[in-house]
């Protein structure tokens, strides 16, 4: 490994390998979504909070029994919830059955239609987690100013979407992506909007450290070899960004020497 | 007495405590959270937790999402 080489994604002052981050929503069942998880190499895999259903089976696996918090990071969500009140009750719940967990994703929604974040909801969600010593990845609109607020109200990652959850629109506005990098000062990831290999690589082109997906390999048609495909994506646009592109040009530039031509 | 147990309602026996509870529901086993009146009760104190008649309780898990 040269110095160029990647060190991988830091998050809450851990380090992971992988700097694709997974859902485990829309899955056919848990065999399926642990084979994309593997295939995946994500470390870090979200989880939504919901009632138990008191008719289950108590002999049935659970989504923690199958997907094992000893071998990967469990990242709780929550999703689902309109208000901060909401948000912040679920994340106490997710630590309590986590056994004291700190780690969780923030996510605070305005309307059922676009699951456009709410962000005066995140904002107040945010500041109350971080009071209460969560370590809290929030998912956000592409806003610079709010991303840099969030990063000052102490976030260990904000994660702006690329475009609505689970459209599969890919990266919208590479610009505030890019304007949300340069101020940036914790890891910014990108959360939602990816529909394929090529959205996840520009991501990381653009210089994010690192991408949260769910829908895009979930709903694949072969959703594990999607997820391999994805591990190779955001692994090649991260090594694209070290590596640093070359500049764009109106005209070509010859790539074979004009000395030494014969003709 | 009647309590409240994700929304539905239950007839329990007015002497249960929250464990008398969820060992009835078959709940003890899996990594689950309790809410008990929207505050949530440690896992350590299910035994001393008296029930009153009215209690809302939740008891959530983790399951699929993104």
């Amino acid at each position: 490994m040269n110095q160029h080489e990647d060190t991988g994604l830091q998050v809450a002052g851990n380090t992971y390998r992988s700097r694709l981050i997974i859902g485990s929503g829309k899955y056919k069942d848990f065999d399926e979504n642990l084979a994309a998880l593997k295939a995946s190499g994500a470390e870090i895999i979200t989880v939504a909070i919901r009632r138990v259903n008191l008719g289950q089976n108590a002999d049935e696996p659970s989504l923690l029994e199958v997907i094992s918090p000893e071998k990967y990071t469990i990242l709780p969500n929550t999703a689902g919830c309109y208000t901060a009140e909401d948000a912040v009750r679920t994340c106490r719940m997710a630590r309590e059955i986590l056994e004291g967990h700190k780690l969780v994703k923030l996510e605070v929604l305005g309307d059922q239609k676009t699951l456009y974040p709410n962000v005066t909801e995140t904002l107040k969600a945010a500041e109350e987690l971080v009071k209460e010593d969560f370590d809290v990845m929030v998912y956000t609109s592409d806003d610079p100013l709010v991303a840099k607020r969030l990063e000052e109200i102490g976030c260990v990652a904000v994660m702006p979407l690329g475009a609505p959850i689970g459209s599969g629109l890919g990266i919208r506005n590479p610009y505030n992506i890019r304007l949300i990098l340069e101020n940036a000062n914790v890891p910014i990831i990108v959360d939602a909007g990816v529909g394929t290999a090529s959205d996840a690589s520009i991501a990381m082109e653009l210089g994010c450290d690192g991408v949260l997906m769910n829908t895009a390999i979930a709903e694949a048609k072969q959703p594990v070899l999607m997820a391999s495909a994805m591990q190779k994506a955001v692994e090649s646009g991260r090594k694209a960004f070290l590596a640093g592109r070359m500049p764009h040009r109106l005209y070509a530039s010859a790539s074979s020497p004009i000395d030494g031509s014969f003709f | 007495m009647e309590v409240i147990i994700n929304g539905d309602q239950h007839l329990i026996d007015s002497s249960n405590s929250l464990m008398d509870l969820l060992v009835s529901l078959e709940m003890t086993q899996g990594q689950i959270a309790v809410e008990l009146n929207g505050e949530i009760i440690p896992k350590s104190t299910f035994e001393q937790q008296q029930l009153s008649d009215g209690d809302k309780i939740e008891i959530v898990q983790a399951i699929g999402g993104g």
